[in-house]
């Protein structure tokens, strides 16, 4: 059986750059940074004191009584489906309900629901949490809101895979289609964690950077200064639809998603494999799937989060399995690393890039690692024509996912 | 001890910060679920806030009576 084509006819996305995709997406080609100093009290306590913040708060787009019902989580998955929803067109087309699905997951889910519920526990006791605790604090929970607002009875999922999430709800979105269960589906993914905890674990976890006194410059992939990730908080949605749906109902079509490579390295928990070997294979499978080959990829929305053994790793692997030629860029050095939402949100930039015919820079490449043999649009962004385009995501547990976008 | 208006006006209260209703909408005759669109979980909330408003205990088993804003406001009259 041939596979259906599968192409990406909405955009959606709140991010720490901007609370839709096309601020976002200005703020990108401008190579501004979304970093910024925690002014919390709670972070004071923290050896970690900067994040990327949401640009435009929830409260400003939700109402209160709505808001007071969701998880930020929730709020901000619903806010980037909203955006990619009415992008699309979708909503006069006369949609079979039936054939609309949704994979939408996040990294770690409603935490700061889940902490704040525990919070009231402690201090007013069990009758004083609220009832609406369990559906802000699944991991499911944004799905299933996004899939409730849009009527989708398809199939809701929520895939979790660590900061590969995003991802993977791309990936298994272009599956629920070629498998012939959905027509169209609302993918990506959110996270909404900037909270002491999650910042304290990480930072335990030395994954971090703490270059405190200077936030615009802690995110810098594969600089020789890198010390960690900053944490990010958003959402990114994109619709997907099977072509040949697309083109009977007239839809402006981005880009084909041309093909899906999901592997896992067996190795360690959180330690990418040194050499990149499940990551090479994800990107081969990609490849294979969407049948494209090596030369024809022009450019890599890399996965890169300024950590020191990660970002090596994934050059290792894309030398492995793509080669040289590619235009590398790692938009978390603008955004930070919104965990699982960072797949969905460079899925965007990867569209985007083979529309505009533009790379997004790199900021913060000052000096970069003397293992760096590839190309990198540091600094500024680079006109560069794309036919096919590769975003590369990987997780603590080992998950490993490649899409590949091409020009319709 | 509270009378029959005061209690509505704190319900009132009570319905708008949890569930976004307009105060002036509430009156005896309102079914909460029918009129004023609250939804179950968020009657579970406007509950413990009436029960700490008005210092009344309203069983669980007693929640499934409360249909109108006047049932709600006989009981907690009856029971404060």
């Amino acid at each position: 059986m041939t596979k259906p084509d599968v192409v990406v006819t909405g955009l959606g996305a709140t991010t720490p750059l901007g609370g839709d995709v096309a601020s976002t997406w200005d703020a990108m080609l401008a190579g501004r940074s979304g970093v910024s100093k925690l002014t919390q009290e709670w972070a004071d306590q923290l050896t970690v004191k900067i994040a990327a913040q949401l640009a435009v708060e929830p409260s400003e787009v939700i109402d209160r009584v709505r808001l007071r019902k969701l998880d930020r989580s929730e709020a901000v998955a619903l806010i980037a489906a909203a955006e990619a929803w009415a992008d699309s067109g979708l909503a006069d087309a006369g949609l079979d309900k039936e054939r609309l699905g949704v994979v939408v997951g996040s990294g770690i889910g409603g935490a700061q629901t889940l902490l704040a519920q525990d919070d009231i526990l402690e201090a007013s006791g069990a009758r004083r949490v609220s009832p609406h605790t369990v559906p802000m604090l699944m991991p499911n929970g944004p799905a299933a809101f996004v899939g409730l607002e849009y009527g989708a009875q398809a199939g809701v999922h929520a895939p979790t895979s660590a900061c590969a999430t995003g991802a993977e709800g791309v990936a298994w979105g272009l599956d629920m289609i070629r498998s012939g269960r959905a027509d169209v589906v609302i993918a990506g993914g959110t996270e909404a964690v900037i909270h002491p905890l999650p910042i304290a674990g990480f930072a335990s976890m030395r994954a971090m950077s703490t270059r405190n006194d200077e936030p615009e410059k802690a995110s810098r992939p594969w600089d020789k200064g890198r010390d960690g990730f900053v944490l990010g908080e958003g959402a990114g949605i994109v619709i997907l639809e099977r072509a040949d749906h697309a083109a009977a109902r007239g839809a402006r079509v981005y880009a084909r998603l041309a093909g899906a490579g999901m592997t896992s390295d067996g190795y360690d928990i959180v330690q990418p494999h040194p050499e990149g070997t499940g990551a090479a294979r994800a990107i081969a499978m990609a490849l294979r799937d969407a049948g494209v080959a090596k030369a024809d990829v022009a450019h890599v929305n890399a996965h890169a989060t300024s950590t020191p053994v990660g970002d090596m790793a994934e050059i290792a692997a894309l030398r492995a399995a793509l080669g040289d030629h590619p235009v590398l860029t790692a938009t978390k050095s603008m955004t930070g690393h919104l965990l699982g939402a960072a797949g969905a949100l460079e899925s965007i930039a990867t569209i985007l890039a083979i529309r505009d015919s533009v790379v997004p820079p790199t900021i913060n490449l000052d000096d970069p690692d003397d293992a760096l043999t590839m190309d990198v649009a540091a600094h500024k962004a680079r006109p560069l024509q794309i036919a096919a385009a590769l975003n590369n995501s990987f997780g603590f547990g080992g998950h490993n996912v490649a899409l590949l976008f091409t020009r319709p | 001890m509270a009378t029959r208006e005061e209690v509505v006006t704190g319900l009132a209260e009570i319905l708008e910060e949890v569930a976004g209703v307009n105060p002036d909408d509430v009156s005896e005759e309102k079914s909460f679920t029918e009129d004023l669109d609250v939804d179950s979980l968020s009657m579970v909330e406007v509950v413990v806030a009436a029960e700490e408003k008005f210092g009344a205990k309203i069983p669980d088993d007693e929640v499934q009576n409360l249909k109108t804003v006047g049932d709600a406001v006989s009981f907690i009259v009856a029971n404060s």
